[in-house]
């Protein structure tokens, strides 16, 4: 598979239909392994990087669950595509900025990638849509025991597997959801609940992670720790302190529709009036528009089906996919037009809002 | 207060005092605005009491300077990046190491996951190894019973794991 085909396939996050769960978005588990006896991407040569990652590209995309996707170096790749693939959430933004040495294998379907050369030799990664750790533990386990076979990994028994950062010791794993938290943020509560998260163990960060904002009200949540605990463990304990905000949400919800309801169904609506008509739209306001119809979904507002509309558009209104729309490359200005020439479109077709259930 | 702490990083006064529990220890840090700042303390949601701690308890610099023997990462270098050069980094770090993982992780050692192939190849590994020397020496001592007994092993051990052609 090409990179522009694949950017133009279907993809497990713009494209599913398990648009079903009202906070969580989508589940990912991340897993950290080195080869034994290679030095880690950060202190290599640029020739040991390069056989490092002919040994491991050709390890990964030969697995099953590979079959038929991509595999490829990053230096192949322009600034645009590289840009699209974090906008999906598929790779990170620092293995955008590897200078040489680095590769990227991606299933077909666009739920499990491999980055090759990021800060560790190969960083496993699976998501899904929803709410689904067991489903993407299973995957992620088989594909790693699967890759195991072919590549030794450096791995001690005291204290696991050995990453570049001591902070990823052991386990190595980073099981993380994106959560959709609006209510908690209309009535400040988010603070308090990102200071809580933290005392956990567990990391808050924004939508693209690390030092990215919440535009959208979407949080990742994620474990923090990887050394003292076996995976079911940790993601056990992550799924508590998860379900305990979803519970948060869901009441922070119920009480705002209860106590301003007008307040509500106004924010809603005027979000619903400016995604319809609006002439210019950054990113960061599009993302808030589309948190209140997302909102007002999950409140009956507007149907169901419109959900998995909301969810692609989340992706869809980021820069680099508002210009691989439109072929080519515009400045934040010209983008702007686009995504709400985009957005009018999508809109034009929405019903208008009943709010019969939250007005009173 | 008679003498006024200084910051864990430059030395300066400190005027930041953080006290934090983490899994019922209580760590003290002391920083002074600038390093504060930098470390993002002032900021509650972007800071990192982890990375912090990591590179606070590096300070007192205990052993001088080690070294990797197998790839030549420094002391200097981890506390410059937070990262090691090598898995063996594991091993000639590990009196730095120990003290840090207690403050950064649950625990001290792995409950989890076990790479079952990859082990069981490297003992094999060994183990063919092991008897390939052994089979040499006694070869070269003369010690041909011993010889033929290392070979006939050498030989089950080799045709037990390769992989069978059919079921």
């Amino acid at each position: 598979m090409k990179i522009n085909e694949l950017i133009d396939s279907h993809s497990e996050l713009t494209d599913t239909a398990a648009s079903k769960s009202a906070v969580v978005l989508m589940t990912r588990i991340r897993l950290a392994r080195n080869l034994a006896k290679h030095p880690f991407p950060g202190w290599a040569k640029d020739a040991q990087k390069r056989e490092i990652r002919d040994q491991c590209m050709q390890a990964v995309a030969a697995l099953p669950q590979m079959k038929r996707g991509l595999a490829i170096p990053v230096e192949t790749l322009d600034e645009l595509q590289k840009q699209i693939l974090v906008e999906r959430h598929l790779i990170s933004r620092e293995l955008c900025h590897a200078k040489s040495g680095a590769g990227i294998v991606i299933s077909k379907d666009q739920s499990c990638v491999v980055m090759i050369n990021e800060e560790d030799h190969l960083r496993i990664q699976v998501l899904r849509a929803g709410y689904q750790f067991k489903k993407v533990w299973n995957t992620i386990n088989t594909l790693d025991s699967d890759l195991e076979e072919h590549l030794d990994y450096a791995f001690s028994p005291k204290l696991g597997y050995l990453s570049a950062c001591p902070t990823n010791l052991g386990t190595a794993i980073r099981a993380s959801t994106m959560m959709h938290l609006p209510a908690l943020v209309i009535s400040s509560q988010m603070e308090k609940v990102v200071r809580a998260v933290n005392q956990l163990g567990m990391a808050v960060r924004g939508l693209f992670g690390e030092g990215s904002d919440a535009s959208g009200s979407i949080f990742q949540i994620s474990n923090q720790t990887t050394l003292g605990e076996s995976e079911d463990e940790i993601i056990k304990h992550l799924n508590g302190v998860l379900n305990t905000i979803i519970e948060q949400e869901l009441n922070a919800r119920e009480k705002l529709v209860e106590s301003e309801p007008n307040k509500l169904s106004d924010k809603i609506g005027r979000a619903f009036g400016i995604l319809q008509n609006g002439y210019l739209l950054n990113s960061s306001e599009a993302m808030n528009l589309l948190s209140l119809i997302r909102l007002g979904i999950d409140l009956g507002i507007f149907a169901d089906v419109h959900r998995a509309v909301v969810d692609r558009l989340f992706i869809e209104c980021q820069p680099a996919h508002v210009q691989h729309a439109a072929k080519g490359t515009f400045d934040p200005s010209q983008r702007d037009l686009l995504r709400a020439e985009k957005l009018r479109m999508e809109f034009a077709k929405m019903p208008a809002p009943d709010f019969s259930n939250t007005v009173r | 207060m008679a003498n006024s702490l200084k910051c864990d990083v430059c030395s300066k006064p400190a005027t930041v005092h953080l006290t934090q529990i983490v899994n019922s220890k209580i760590h003290k840090v002391d920083l002074c605005e600038a390093c504060a700042q930098a470390k993002g303390v002032t900021d509650p949601s972007g800071f990192s009491l982890a990375d912090l701690l990591l590179k606070a308890s590096l300070n007192p610099e205990p052993t001088g300077d080690i070294r990797c023997e197998s790839c030549g990462f420094t002391q200097q270098d981890f506390k410059k990046t937070g990262r090691f050069g090598c898995p063996s980094c594991y091993n000639h770090f590990s009196v730095l190491l120990e003290p840090m993982l207690d403050t950064m992780h649950k625990g001290v050692a792995h409950t989890g996951k076990v790479p079952q192939r990859a082990l069981a190849r490297k003992s094999l590994y060994e183990r063919l190894t092991q008897l390939e020397t052994e089979l040499d020496q006694a070869i070269k001592a003369e010690r041909y019973e011993d010889a033929a007994r290392y070979r006939d092993e050498l030989h089950q051990v080799k045709q037990a794991s390769s992989p069978k052609e059919d079921a």
